[in-house]
C-alpha cells in the first residue's frame, strides 16, 4: 500500500507523456486524461491518509541510484502524517483546479498542453511532498519552477506574460542558489542527504553550531525563493500574468507552499538552530506585514490575492520559525482551499467581466449568486471568523507568538489588514452599482464546470479547519506534530482578539466600501506619501531594476562590448594576419618553389631540344658515329 | 722471287681491307640489299681474323674455328631477321632506299 505511493506522482506524469506524445490533437481525451489521472492519485492519497492515521510512521521506501563510494543518492519515499496532509491538499486542490480549467480554458488554442502542464506540474508537486532526501526535493523543487514559468508564460504573445515567466524563474533562482548551497554544507556536515539521518546527525550533537546555523539559513533561501517571502516576493504578483486556475493552483495553493513546507518537514534544524529559527520567523512576519500593507491598495483584484497570498505564507514561515510546527502546517491545509478558492472565484469574476480592475467592477453579486457567495465564505475564512477554518489555523498562528509580543502585535495587524484588504475587494467587486455599465452588462455566471469546484472548495474553506478544533480531541495537532504532540490549549482571550481585529477589519472595510461613510479617497488624500509608497509596492521592483538589473545591463553591455572590440578584434586580428601571411607563402610557392620546379622543366627542355638534332633517324649516320666513336676511343686509349 | 710464307699479317690485313670494304658499303651505299651485303662482308673479316688468330696464336686449340662458326650461324639467323624487316620496309615505302627511312627520331 504504502510503498506504492510513488503510483500518485506516476499518474499525472504518465498523463503528460500521453497527452504530449499522443492525445494532443484531441481536446476533451487530453483533459480527461489529465482530471482522470489526478482525480485516481486523490483517491489514493485519501487512503494513504487512512494508512497513515493508523501508524504515524514515518514509513520511507528507497534504493540507491548512485554510489559515491562513501555515499550515496537514493531515490525514496517518506510518508508521514505531513505528507499525507500534503499529498491530500495537492490532489484535491488540483483536482478541482483542472476541472474548472474545462471552462475557464474552454477555446483557448492550447488547451492540451495546458492540461499537460498542469499534469507535469502535479507529477512535481507530489514528487516534492514524497521525497525522503535532499537532492530528490531538489529536483522536484526545480521541476516545479519549471512548470510554474511554463504556466506563467502560458500565453507568451503578451509580453509581460513572458516577462513575468522570465522573472519568476530568475528570482527563484536567487533563492535556489542558497538552497544548493544549503544542500552542500548538509552533505558536507553528515555525509548523508536523507532526511531521518541528517535529523540523527543533529540530535547527537553530530551537526550543530555555526554550521548548522548556516545550513539552516541557506536551506531557507530556497523556501524564500519559492514562497515568496521578502527580499525575493517581487515575483509572485507579477506571476498573476498566467490564467487563474495556475494562479489557483501553483501561486496560491501548492508550489509557493512548498517552500513553507521544506521548513516544516527540516524544522528540526530551526529548532536545533535558535538564531537560524529567528531569521526565519523575523523574515516571516516581515514578509507578512510588508504584502499585507500593499493588498491594501491594490486595485488589480488578482494582484489583491497574491499579496494576500504572500502574506500567508509569511504567516506560515514566522510560525514554523518560533517552532509552531503544527500551527504552520495546519494553516498551509486550511490556506490552500480557501486561497484557492479565492483565486478560482476571482478567476469567475475575470471570466465574465474580462478585466482585472476592482474599479471597472460592482455590484456583480446579482448576477453571479454562486461565484458572490463562495467569495464571500472565502473571505470569512481568511479573515479568520468563527467557525470557519481560517478561524482554528489562523488562531493557532497567533498562539504560537504567545511567547513574542512584537511578533503578536505585527501578527494582529496582519489579520486587521486581511480582513480589510479581503472585505475591500467583495465589496468592490459584488455590491454597489456597477461602475462600468458595459462590462456589467455581459457579466454572467459561469459554467457549472467552474461553480462545482466553486462549492467544493467552499465547503473545504468552511469545514477543512475542524479537524483541528480543541475540543474534537485535538484532530490535527495529534496527527501532525514536531516531536511530541502539542495540543495547544485555546486561549479565549486570544481567539477573542484576534476575532475582534478580524471583525473590526470587516467593519472598516464596510464603512468604507459599502456604506461609504468614509470616503476612501479622502484617506488616500491625507495620507498621500503612505498611500503612493504601498500603490507602488515600496517600490522594491524600482529599487531591484535600479540595484541588479540596470547594473546588469551595463555589465552586459560592457562585455558586449568587450565581446565585439576585444575577442572579436582578436578573432579578426588572427584571421587578417593569417591572411597577410597566406598572401606571403602563395608567392613564395608562385615564384621560388614553382620556380624552381618550372625551372627545371625548362632546363631538361632546353637541354633536349638542342640535343636533339643529333638523333637524324638515319641508320647509316649511327654506323658512322659508331665507328667514329670506335676509332676515338682507339686514339684515346 | 722470294717466297715469303703466308703468316698471320696476311690475313689480317685481308680482315682488314674487307672490314674496310664492308663499313665503306655500310656507310655509303642506300640500297639495304648493299647494306646488308656490306655487313656480311664485316662478319667475314671478324671470321678469318678469329680464324687466323686461332691458327697462329695457339695452334693446338681450335677454339677461334668454333667461334667463327657460331658467328656464321648467328649471321645467317640475322640476315633472315634483317631480309624480313627489308621486305616489310620495302611493302611501307614502296622502295628500299636507306636515306628514307629516317622517320625513326623526334
Amino acid at each position: 500500500m504504502l510503498q506504492n505511493a510513488w503510483i500518485i506522482p506516476a499518474l499525472p506524469l504518465a498523463a503528460t507523456v500521453l497527452i504530449i506524445f499522443g492525445t494532443h490533437r484531441n481536446r476533451a481525451v487530453s483533459s480527461g486524461i489529465s482530471i482522470a489521472a489526478i482525480v485516481s492519485g486523490f483517491i489514493y492519497a485519501v487512503a494513504i491518509l487512512f494508512n497513515v492515521l493508523h501508524d504515524h510512521g514515518p514509513h520511507e521506501f528507497y534504493f540507491k541510484w548512485l554510489d559515491f563510494g562513501s555515499w550515496h543518492l537514493q531515490i525514496g519515499l517518506l510518508i508521514d502524517p505531513l505528507t499525507a496532509v500534503m499529498l491530500l491538499v495537492v490532489t484535491i486542490v488540483s483536482s478541482c483546479v483542472q476541472i474548472y480549467s474545462l471552462g475557464y480554458m474552454h477555446g483557448d488554442p492550447r488547451f492540451s498542453r495546458y492540461f499537460a502542464y498542469i499534469s507535469l506540474f502535479s507529477f512535481s508537486m507530489l514528487g516534492l511532498v514524497l521525497s525522503n532526501n535532499f537532492a530528490m526535493i531538489f529536483i522536484f523543487w526545480e521541476l516545479v519552477g519549471l512548470t510554474s514559468y511554463l504556466l506563467i508564460g502560458f500565453w507568451f504573445e503578451k509580453k509581460s506574460a513572458s516577462d513575468a515567466g522570465k522573472k519568476a524563474f530568475i528570482t527563484t533562482r536567487a533563492g535556489d542558489l542558497g538552497f544548493i548551497v544549503g544542500i552542500l554544507i548538509t552533505l558536507y556536515a553528515c555525509g548523508t542527504l536523507n532526511f531521518g539521518e541528517v535529523f540523527t546527525k543533529i540530535e547527537t550533537g553530530v551537526f550543530a553550531g555555526g554550521l548548522l546555523t548556516a545550513a539552516g539559513i541557506f536551506l531557507f533561501c530556497g523556501a524564500v525563493g519559492k514562497s515568496a517571502q521578502f527580499p525575493l516576493h517581487v515575483w509572485l504578483p507579477d506571476a498573476m500574468e498566467g490564467p487563474t486556475p495556475v494562479s489557483a493552483l501553483i501561486h496560491a495553493a501548492t508550489m509557493v507552499a512548498a517552500g513553507v513546507y521544506l521548513v516544516a518537514r527540516i524544522l528540526t534544524i530551526y529548532i536545533a538552530s535558535e538564531s537560524a529559527g529567528m531569521v526565519v520567523a523575523v523574515i516571516g512576519i516581515t514578509t507578512s506585514f510588508m504584502a499585507a500593507s500593499i493588498g491594501l491598495v491594490q486595485n488589480d483584484i488578482k494582484r489583491v490575492l497574491a499579496y494576500s497570498t504572500v502574506s500567508q505564507l509569511g504567516y506560515m514561515i514566522m510560525a514554523l520559525g518560533l517552532g509552531a510546527y503544527t500551527a504552520g502546517t495546519f494553516h498551509l491545509m486550511t490556506h490552500a482551499f480557501f486561497k484557492a478558492l479565492l483565486f478560482l472565484a476571482a478567476g469567475s469574476v475575470i471570466h465574465a467581466v474580462h478585466t482585472n480592475d476592482m474599479q471597472e467592477m460592482g455590484g456583480l453579486g446579482k448576477k453571479m449568486k454562486i461565484t458572490a457567495l463562495t467569495m464571500f465564505i472565502a473571505s470569512f475564512s481568511i479573515a479568520g471568523i468563527f467557525p470557519l477554518s481560517g478561524f482554528w489555523s489562523k488562531d493557532e498562528i497567533v498562539a504560537s507568538t504567545s511567547g513574542h509580543p512584537i511578533f503578536m502585535v505585527l501578527t494582529l495587524m496582519v489579520a486587521f489588514m486581511t480582513a480589510f484588504y479581503m472585505f475591500r475587494l467583495c465589496f468592490l467587486t459584488f455590491t454597489g452599482g456597477p461602475r462600468d455599465q458595459h462590462k456589467f452588462d455581459h457579466a454572467h455566471e459561469s459554467p457549472k464546470t467552474m461553480t462545482v469546484p466553486l462549492m467544493v472548495l467552499a465547503f473545504l474553506a468552511i469545514f477543512a479547519g475542524w479537524v483541528g478544533i480543541p475540543w474534537l480531541s485535538h484532530g490535527f495537532s495529534s496527527f501532525v506534530y514536531h516531536g511530541e504532540p502539542h495540543h495547544a490549549a485555546f486561549h479565549f482571550d486570544i481567539a477573542g482578539i484576534s476575532l475582534f481585529v478580524g471583525l473590526s477589519g470587516i467593519g472598516l472595510a464596510y464603512l468604507m466600501y459599502y456604506k461609504g461613510t468614509i470616503s476612501p479617497d479622502k484617506v488616500a488624500a491625507r495620507f498621500r506619501p503612505l498611500y503612493t509608497l504601498l500603490y507602488n509596492k515600496y517600490y522594491f521592483d524600482e529599487i531591484y531594476d535600479a540595484i541588479f538589473v540596470q547594473p546588469l545591463y551595463a555589465i552586459c553591455d560592457f562585455w558586449f562590448w568587450f565581446d565585439q572590440h576585444i575577442i572579436d578584434g582578436l578573432v579578426n586580428g588572427a584571421a587578417t594576419l593569417t591572411l597577410w601571411w597566406s598572401i606571403a607563402k602563395n608567392w613564395f610557392d608562385v615564384y621560388i618553389i614553382d620556380g624552381a620546379v618550372n625551372g627545371a622543366g625548362y632546363t631538361i627542355r632546353g637541354t633536349g631540344s638542342i640535343l636533339r638534332f643529333a638523333q637524324t633517324g638515319r641508320l647509316q649516320n649511327y654506323a658512322l658515329i659508331i665507328f667514329a666513336g670506335v676509332i676515338l676511343i682507339w686514339f684515346l686509349r | 722471287m722470294d717466297q715469303v710464307p703466308i703468316g698471320l699479317n696476311h690475313y689480317l690485313m685481308l680482315s682488314g681491307v674487307l672490314f674496310t670494304v664492308g663499313i665503306f658499303g655500310v656507310l655509303t651505299r642506300r640500297n639495304a640489299i648493299a647494306v646488308l651485303m656490306s655487313t656480311e662482308l664485316m662478319f667475314n673479316a671478324a671470321n678469318i681474323a678469329l680464324v687466323a688468330f686461332s691458327r697462329f696464336v695457339t695452334p693446338a686449340a681450335l677454339t677461334g674455328q668454333i667461334v667463327a662458326m657460331f658467328t656464321i650461324i648467328v649471321a645467317a639467323a640475322e640476315a633472315t631477321v634483317a631480309l624480313a624487316i627489308v621486305l616489310l620496309i620495302y611493302r611501307s615505302f614502296k622502295g628500299i632506299n636507306v636515306d628514307r627511312i629516317n622517320f625513326m627520331k623526334w
